[in-house]
Formats: structure tokens, C-alpha cells, sequence
């Protein structure tokens, strides 16, 4: 499941992979022709559209992957990073940008792209952004406030809008198909003759905007992954369909006195509930955990047994039966819940006799246990709440 | 030597650069980006010069100092260097390779190198703010569907469009 880093790519490896992807975007970039300044600078006079044309498409293109990865679970959607947004520089950062863009014919990716093949005025950009940013620095006092103000954190568009991923992305996709029907009929308006979109096959784009058209339709209806898992392991017929591995509460509780080392105890409880006991070595995993990396090296390890611990054997079931969907294997369901763990060892209970001949030796047992394990709940209490073992999320940015 | 205008089919070219925005987020975790890297080189520069006044700065003082690597050792600088490579190979390979200025008819070059200069650092401080610019804050965030991406995005080509009239007789 990606991203590979940091687990699987070394910091250093990963300057590597900077370097060969950066060769690629390179090589793109030149192709497109965005190493030519009067081409770039086209789309804000009518004359040359490429770069919405670019733009637009490898967005969409990147968008629809990672939604689609994330829905297969190839990419790990909470570990990926989502620049923050800081309100009001952005907005004035982007203005002055777009004024540079005008002025300037370039943005930094294309100008290192541009004075690679000998454009001159590509050269004269990077060095006037050296300057840019070394006078920014300098004068930063000055404006340190304004830079760090209005921080909203990582939101993503469509809550700041209100509306879902998928009709987001839908109604993206649909503005961009619009968008280049659009420019190429202002496109040969403005340049008659010369216009770039002359050499675009009609029928070819036509269709293939028909086809972007009809993936941007799908993601309407596109649950997003956890939901969708969720619904399907929650559908009556399914679980009926579905046997789950049980484990009662005697032999957990064996289990923890004999400190068993290949079983790993799942607490699936909110942490309101907490008030009663965390039984010792316990992980406080909630279900909307269970899809991302970050408790991956517990569950995939096939000869551990993890015992799900929940408010209800319901909640239990729907964590195992989730587990099991998403590949993982040797899981168990406890018994009656923590209800019945609670009620048969940890609290000093009547002991409901079964009538079988070693009902006598269950006493006993129970009692050794509670004494135990009450013992290690309080040792474990001591010790201090666990770090959750999260998976550091990848930073990024300029 | 003829310089070849022949350049690919812009859609394909969008899905190709897609496709590579795509790789590094999957692979990475992070989009692209390119501004930083300027960023880094002015750091490293300055620090080079001048340590104790880049380790007292707000500004540069986070990124050197005791126990910090060396800014050049960014993930950016690296994919920028790249950037350069590729740039030039494809050149190379589709016979781009000139030194030439690119103008309007009505500009002369010298004054068109002013205006570059002059758009270059326009870039270079908008970026700051807007911590990224069209490939690292606009691109990539909107491909992860951050507000910030999307917000700057806008704002860039919004003004740009705004501006266009003004600077016509630069390119026009």
C-alpha cells in the first residue's frame, strides 16, 4: 500500500526518486512546449490554449488516480500530503504569482524546463526569482504576521464546500471537458489560421471527452472506501454467510495469565468507555483505523491471533469480518463482548455453576485470574497510556 | 538549424504529466513542486555566505543551523535538477536545442529579459506566501483536493487574466 515512504524508502533513497521523477516531469513538460514562454503565456490572450489544456488534464488525470487508488486501498489516503491552507497569503502569494506568470512568461517548474534548452529570458526568470526570494527573506520581519496568519490547516475543497468527494470530482471533470470545447472554439476564433487546436482530430477528442465525461459521472456514485467496506460487512446476509473465529472469555483470560505471546489484544472501544478496565497489552484501535497502514505490521502477522475486544460482540463481528475483507487472517471474536469478560473474571461474581464435573477447577481458575490480571491492569495503568504507533504522515511542500 | 514547434498532442501531454504527479504521489506520498527548490538554493546561499545571520533569521533560521542538513539536500533541489535533465534531453531528442529569446513581435529582447527578470521575482515572493506555485501548491494540491490548491490556483490565473490587458505589448 503506498506511499512507500518512510517505511520502505530511505530519506536518501528518496532523493533519488526526486531526481528520476523530476527527470520525467522534466521531459514532459518540454514536450508539451512548456519550455517556450509566447506558448505559455497564450492561454490569458486567446491565442494558445496548451497550457489549460495540460493543466486541466493532468489534474484530473492525478485526481481520478488517487481517488481511485485510495477506493482500492493501494494508496493510503491519510498518510499522503494535503498542503495546508493559510487563507490570505494564499490568496495575495497567487495574485502576485499570476502577475509574475504575465510579466515573466514562465513559472519556476517550466523556466528550468525553458533555460535547459537555451531560452534566455528563461534564464533571466530563475535569476530574478533568486533575487525574489532572497529579498523575501531579508524583509520578512516585516510581514512574519501577515505569512502565518489565517491558517485553516489541511481542509480539502469539497468540505470548505460542502459537498462530497465524488460530486466534487464529478463537477471538475465536467467543468474541464467544458472548459476545452470552449478554448479551442475561442482558440480558432482568435487565431484563425494558426490556431494549435487545428491539428486536434474532432471525432478522437470528442469521444475521449465523452469517456472523461462518464468517469467523472462514476465518481458520484464511487462510495468512498471505508463506507463502502463498512456496508458490506454490515449487510445481515453477509454476516449470516460469514462465520467468525470465537474465543471465550476463559480462555482469553488463560491466555493473559500464561502471557501467551502470540496473541495481540484489539480494544475496539471508544475511549469514553474507558473508564472500565484496558486489559494489559491491549491496542485502542477504532474501526476507521483498521483501513490504513498504520496498524498493518500487527494484523499481517498470520501466526498472531488478534482478539477483538469490543462494547458488543456486534461491534466485534464487524471489525473481524472487516479485517477479513481487507486480507488479514487469524483473528477472533471475544465472546459476549467485553460484558462478559467483565462479568465472568474481573468483577467478583457469583460463579453460575454448569454442573460439569470441572466447575470446581473453573472457580479456582477464575478467581487465580481475576487476582492476575487486575494485578497487570494496574502494573499497565502505571506504565501510562501507550503512544498510538501512527504512521508519521509524509511532509511535503515548498 | 530549423528549431522543431512540433510539440506533443497537449492532452496526452496533460495525462503523461498526470501520470507522473500520480507515480510521485504514490511512490512519495508528496506532489511535485518546484519553487522550494529556488527557496533551497537562496537558503544554502545565504548560509554559505553568512551563517549567523541566516541561523538568527525567521526566515532561514529554520531550515540551517546546528544538527540541520545542508538545504541543498532537499527532496525538491533533487527533483528541480531533474527537472533540467529531462528538460534537456527532451530538447535535445526533438531538435528545441537554441539559445534564442522568446518575445512578442513588438518587444525587444533586452527589455524582454527585464520583464522576465521582473516576473521571476514576482514568482519567487508570491511563492513564499502562497508556499508553492503552479506545480507545487496549485498541481499537486489540487490533485490531492486540498482548498490550497484550488485557492491558489484561482488566484493565480485570475490575476493573470486581470493583468493581461496591461502587459499585452509583451507578447502580442
Amino acid at each position: 500500500m503506498g506511499p512507500f515512504v518512510p517505511e520502505l524508502i530511505s530519506d536518501q533513497l528518496n532523493l533519488v526518486v526526486a531526481l528520476v521523477l523530476g527527470i520525467a516531469f522534466g521531459a514532459v513538460l518540454e514536450q508539451a512546449g512548456f519550455s517556450s514562454s509566447r506558448r505559455l503565456a497564450g492561454v490569458f490572450y486567446g491565442y494558445d490554449f496548451t497550457v489549460l489544456r495540460v493543466f486541466f488534464t493532468a489534474t484530473v488525470t492525478a485526481m481520478s488516480g488517487v481517488l481511485l487508488l485510495g477506493y482500492f486501498g493501494l494508496l493510503d489516503t491519510e498518510a499522503i500530503f494535503v498542503n495546508p491552507t493559510w487563507l490570505v497569503p494564499a490568496i495575495v502569494g497567487g495574485i502576485i504569482m499570476g502577475t509574475g506568470f504575465v510579466l515573466g512568461g514562465y513559472c519556476p517548474g517550466t523556466s528550468v524546463c525553458a533555460a535547459a534548452i537555451g531560452k534566455i529570458d528563461a534564464m533571466f526568470f530563475i535569476g530574478g526569482g533568486l533575487l525574489g526570494v532572497f529579498a523575501f527573506g531579508e524583509l520578512f520581519p516585516l510581514y512574519s504576521n501577515f505569512y502565518d496568519s489565517t491558517s485553516l490547516g489541511s481542509i480539502k475543497v469539497f468540505d470548505s464546500l460542502g459537498m462530497s468527494q465524488g460530486l466534487f470530482a464529478f463537477m471538475l471533470i465536467a467543468m474541464a471537458v467544458g472548459a476545452f470545447a470552449v478554448t479551442t472554439v475561442i482558440e480558432k476564433r482568435v487565431n484563425r489560421a494558426l490556431a494549435p487546436s487545428l491539428e486536434f482530430k474532432s471525432r478522437k477528442h470528442i469521444a475521449a471527452g465523452i469517456g472523461i465525461f462518464a468517469l467523472g459521472v462514476l465518481f458520484i456514485v464511487l462510495p468512498d472506501r471505508k463506507t463502502h467496506l463498512i456496508n458490506i460487512v454490515s449487510d445481515v446476509k453477509y454476516v449470516a454467510s460469514h462465520p467468525v473465529a470465537m474465543m471465550d472469555a476463559d480462555e482469553l483470560a488463560f491466555r493473559i495469565v500464561d502471557r501467551e505471546p502470540n496473541i495481540r489484544i484489539i480494544d475496539l472501544r471508544s475511549t469514553d468507555t474507558s473508564m472500565s478496565h484496558v486489559l494489559p497489552g491491549a491496542e485502542k484501535i477504532s474501526i476507521s483505523d483498521l483501513f490504513g497502514k498504520d496498524w498493518l505490521p500487527i494484523f499481517s502477522r498470520r501466526h498472531v491471533k488478534k482478539v477483538l475486544v469490543g462494547m458488543d460482540e456486534a461491534q466485534e463481528r464487524t471489525a473481524y469480518l472487516l479485517l477479513q475483507e481487507l486480507g488479514y487472517e487469524n483473528m477472533a471474536v471475544l465472546q459476549g463482548g467485553f460484558d462478559a469478560f467483565d462479568k465472568t473474571i474481573l468483577s467478583r461474581g457469583a460463579f453460575t455453576p454448569t454442573g460439569s464435573r470441572w466447575d470446581a477447577d473453573v472457580k479456582v481458575f477464575r478467581e487465580k485470574a481475576r487476582e492476575d490480571i487486575l494485578k497487570l491492569i494496574a502494573e499497565n495503568k502505571n506504565k501510562g497510556a501507550k503512544e498510538p504507533k501512527k504512521t508519521k504522515k509524509v511532509p511535503g511542500g515548498c | 538549424m530549423t528549431m522543431n514547434t512540433k510539440y506533443m498532442n497537449p492532452y496526452l501531454a496533460g495525462f503523461l504529466l498526470g501520470l507522473v504527479l500520480l507515480t510521485t504521489i504514490f511512490i512519495t506520498g508528496r506532489g511535485l513542486g518546484a519553487s522550494g527548490a529556488i527557496k533551497s538554493i537562496v537558503v544554502a546561499t545565504v548560509d554559505g555566505v553568512a551563517s549567523e545571520h541566516a541561523e538568527g533569521s525567521h526566515f532561514y533560521g529554520t531550515y540551517v543551523g546546528p544538527g540541520k542538513d545542508n538545504p541543498m539536500k532537499s527532496w525538491l533541489v533533487f527533483e528541480i535538477f531533474g527537472v533540467l535533465i529531462g528538460g534537456f534531453v527532451s530538447g535535445l531528442a526533438s531538435n528545441r536545442m537554441k539559445f534564442v529569446t522568446e518575445a512578442g513581435p513588438r518587444i525587444r529582447p533586452k527589455l524582454r529579459w527585464l520583464f522576465a527578470a521582473i516576473g521571476g521575482a514576482l514568482f519567487g515572493i508570491g511563492a513564499q506566501f502562497a508556499r508553492g506555485c503552479t506545480s507545487g501548491a496549485a498541481l499537486s494540491g489540487m490533485a490531492v483536493l486540498s482548498a490550497a490548491g484550488f485557492i491558489t490556483m484561482l488566484a493565480i490565473f485570475g490575476s493573470g487574466y486581470a493583468v493581461a490587458y496591461f502587459a499585452r505589448k509583451l507578447w502580442i
